[in-house]
């Protein structure tokens, strides 16, 4: 077993999920770097709560057994914000007292020093998604294609090891949709992200060309 | 250091309240070394019972209290039920929420003013009945309290509609008041049969610190109640102040009196709840459906109206009388008006409002901080607090003031923090936290745990996501609820005057104090001072955020409520 930090992606060694004595899911699966893999399922099946494990954030009452691996580091007892992993939800989240510039600046990592590289690592950012000059806009008042987008460059510039998505695509209409997923996916795969989306819809299961796991 | 917070927010609302209570116990039975009480004994009790009166002070107390608060909480209720949804119901609102900020005592004087013999309505009433000189009435101070009753009423209604406001949603009113109406209901009926079951365990405890204030009130009663004799609170306020120490024993022993008769009012309360339970099972069963209840919609927002525009109209009057020249009775306007006064106690003025500040500033701050630090150890943590919590929180406002503040003065003698501006912040803060708590737990809690959750997983320490995510996220709920802090410690007497010990003459003290001198204009000065912090408060906690995040629309969304 590699202990270096190799790449050798997201593991979730038999994890198992308990709410109450009930067992919600139970998953073994290894995500390769640059690979994306859809778990589909029904509400409640608790596919948002293996996410919230794997990044750390699960509140107290549920019971988790198994191991999450990132890279041969396992993260468990580790804080969430030690773990490199990065998360999108439904909602872009962006934090609507900073400008679109303050909420990307607020992801680089502070080990990039100085205030010009900063500024033009954040203004690059935005125009490799086509979105030059929008640094000192309000985030109100973008569209919500433009919104998303930069919800995910922020998620990009933290410089994540790994990326979950949790339904990241159902509350754009179907246009807007595959243009951002087609994004989303491409950038995985650009910045070799083993990443792991949960989703309602099959077509977005199809689009990641991946693989498809069916819970329940 | 994060995790001691709460034990710490803890301490310092039951630390002084135990200790008080125990202060208040020992000397309650003889024990009090200081003045020369070493054995324990009956005495006082039998000294308490001796009193003339005592037991009409105590019927006073129970009676006015329970029918204080039955009315404040009947006539909330109804007008929920009557007007929920509507125009009326958020224009009633908007008037209200202003309104929690003006302190007891100037809403007492406000009251006051407008009811007395040679009030305002009584002015009014000379205009057509040709009165050229007072009705011969008493109709403040009356020996059956109604005054007291009407100036408790008035002033809890605010305080319990908001409450109850931030109960509605959690039962899903809207679509239930659909439901009942597509069933045939009245409106009311269907809101009392169908709604109140839900929402009622929600304001309980708001209900019972209102029922456990107006039994044991000071202040009111000082400006409206009864005087011969006055209810037990009061009398005991009059105890404690005096010369003859030798009383204090006696004081101590109704001190606990009083807290049983809080306790008896809780008792009846309670069971009048499980009456009201019960019959109410069979009521919603019963099919009655009440379809046409205008009259009674109509009657709640009359009784609703009457007790915000008693409020604001004695503001007025207030005002009014603060710069008045000659005013004779039947005129319904002074005939000159003038600043005089005003000016003459400019530096009167001045130095109260520094001592009030001097109290409120600090009390404010450590209150606000360890609030913070509760709610943010509980989202860090993500464990939540079990339902004891929220009675720890409820303690100090059921708990009667005059029952635990001798005994605390008592405590900080001992420990030689006697008439210091620190025992005096750490008595407010008794009462400060738990509002500051109440009000800003919810905004907390209801906070995305998203935007937390996404910041977290940027890589960023929990730290950077408290001060740069979630304080700067709240900021409109934070400072609302520092407003809400700083009126309640502005607007205390008992603890400032007690603690105290006539060291700190703030607005409040000031105020009250002029209730017996019966000095309209200067009432009128000082009953209007005691609402400008208040006011500037809340001015401070809607402008900052508005100015601050002028740029970010998303704000307003973030801010609302």
């Amino acid at each position: 077993m590699p202990s270096d930090h190799s790449e050798t992606g997201l593991e979730l060694r038999t994890v198992s999920i308990r709410l109450g004595g009930q067992e919600l899911l139970a998953v073994d699966l290894v995500i390769a770097p640059g690979e994306i893999v859809t778990l589909m399922g029904p509400s409640g099946s608790g596919k948002s709560s293996l996410l919230g494990h794997i990044c750390g954030t699960l509140p107290a009452q549920f019971d988790v057994s198994g191991q999450v691996v990132l890279n041969g580091r396992s993260l468990d007892g580790c804080p969430p914000q030690d773990r490199h992993v990065g998360i999108l939800f439904q909602d872009d989240l962006l934090f609507p007292h900073l400008s679109v510039g303050g909420n990307l600046a607020f992801a680089l990592p502070a080990s990039v020093k100085g205030k010009a590289k900063r500024r033009m690592l954040v203004e690059n950012a935005l125009k490799n998604a086509d979105m030059d000059g929008f640094a000192d806009r309000d985030p109100a008042t973008l569209s919500g294609g433009q919104r998303a987008r930069v919800a995910l460059l922020r998620v990009l510039l933290s410089e994540p090891c790994a990326l979950l998505l949790d339904e990241p695509f159902s509350k754009l209409d179907s246009e807007l949709r595959g243009q951002f997923r087609s994004f989303v996916f491409e950038q995985c795969r650009k910045n070799r992200l083993p990443t792991l989306m949960v989703t309602h819809d099959p077509e977005d299961g199809s689009a990641a060309g991946g693989r498809v796991i069916n819970l329940a | 250091m994060l995790r001691f917070v709460p034990i710490i927010t803890i301490a310092f609302m039951i630390g002084p309240v135990s200790a008080g209570l125990i202060g208040t116990l020992l000397p309650a039975f003889g024990i009090l070394p200081a003045l020369g009480g070493t054995e324990p004994g009956l005495d006082p009790w039998a000294a308490l019972f001796a009193q003339p009166g005592i037991w009409q002070s105590v019927r006073l107390s129970l009676v006015n209290g329970l029918i204080a608060s039955f009315v404040s909480v009947a006539i909330v209720m109804l007008f929920c039920a009557a007007w929920q949804g509507t125009r009326i119901f958020r224009a009633m609102q908007r008037i209200l929420s202003p309104i929690l900020a003006v302190p007891h005592a100037t809403a007492a004087f406000g009251l006051a003013f407008l009811i007395a013999p040679s009030g305002w309505i009584a002015r009014v009433i000379a205009q057509f009945a040709g009165w050229d000189r007072p009705p011969d009435m008493a109709i403040i101070h009356d020996p059956l309290g109604i005054a007291m009753i009407a100036g408790l009423v008035a002033k809890e209604i605010p305080f319990l509609f908001l409450m109850t406001l931030a109960a509605l949603p959690q039962a899903d009113t809207d679509r239930t008041a659909q439901i009942t109406a597509t069933l045939g209901y009245g409106r009311v009926a269907g809101w009392f049969k169908a709604t109140l079951p839900r929402i009622y365990p929600q304001i309980r405890l708001p209900v019972l610190a209102v029922l456990a204030y107006s039994t044991s009130v000071v202040d009111v009663a000082i400006i409206l109640g009864p005087t011969t004799p006055a209810p037990l609170a009061v009398r005991i306020l009059g105890w404690l102040s005096d010369p003859d120490l030798a009383l204090r024993f006696m004081a101590s022993s109704a001190a606990i009196l009083q807290l049983l008769v809080v306790v008896v009012a809780i008792g009846i309360w309670g069971a009048g709840e499980r009456i009201i339970a019960l019959a109410g099972g069979q009521i919603a069963a019963n099919g009655q459906r009440f379809r046409h209840d205008g009259g009674m919609r109509a009657g709640s927002a009359v009784l609703a109206g009457l007790s915000a525009g008693a409020l604001i109209l004695g503001l007025v009057v207030l005002l009014i009388w603060s710069i008045a020249g000659f005013w004779g009775f039947p005129d319904i306007m002074p005939r000159s008006f003038s600043l005089r006064l005003w000016q003459r106690e400019y530096d009167a003025i001045g130095s109260s409002l520094v001592t009030t500040l001097l109290i409120a500033v600090p009390t404010v701050v450590i209150a606000i901080a360890l609030v913070l630090g509760c709610l943010e150890h509980e989202t860090r943590s993500r464990h939540k607090p079990g339902r004891g919590a929220i009675w720890l929180i409820y303690l100090p406002l059921i708990v009667p003031q005059i029952s635990f503040m001798f005994g605390l003065q008592v405590f900080f003698t001992l420990i030689g923090l006697e008439r210091t501006l620190i025992s005096v912040v750490l008595s407010h803060l008794v009462f400060v936290l738990p509002y500051v708590f109440l009000s800003l737990s919810d905004p907390f809690r209801t906070l995305d745990p998203r935007y937390g959750q996404t910041a977290l997983c940027l890589g960023v320490s929990t730290m950077r996501v408290f001060w740069h995510v979630r304080l700067p996220l709240l900021t409109r709920a934070v400072l609302t609820a520092m407003a809400v802090g700083l009126a309640v410690t502005v607007g205390q007497y008992l603890p400032t005057l007690l603690i105290g010990a006539g060291r700190f003459a703030t607005v409040t003290t000031e105020a009250v104090a002029l209730a017996s001198g019966g000095d309209r204009r200067m009432i009128g000065i000082y009953g209007l001072l005691q609402m400008v912090l208040p006011f500037a408060g809340f001015a401070c906690a809607l402008l900052i955020p508005a100015i601050l995040f002028r740029h970010r629309r998303g704000m307003n969304a973030q801010n609302r409520g």
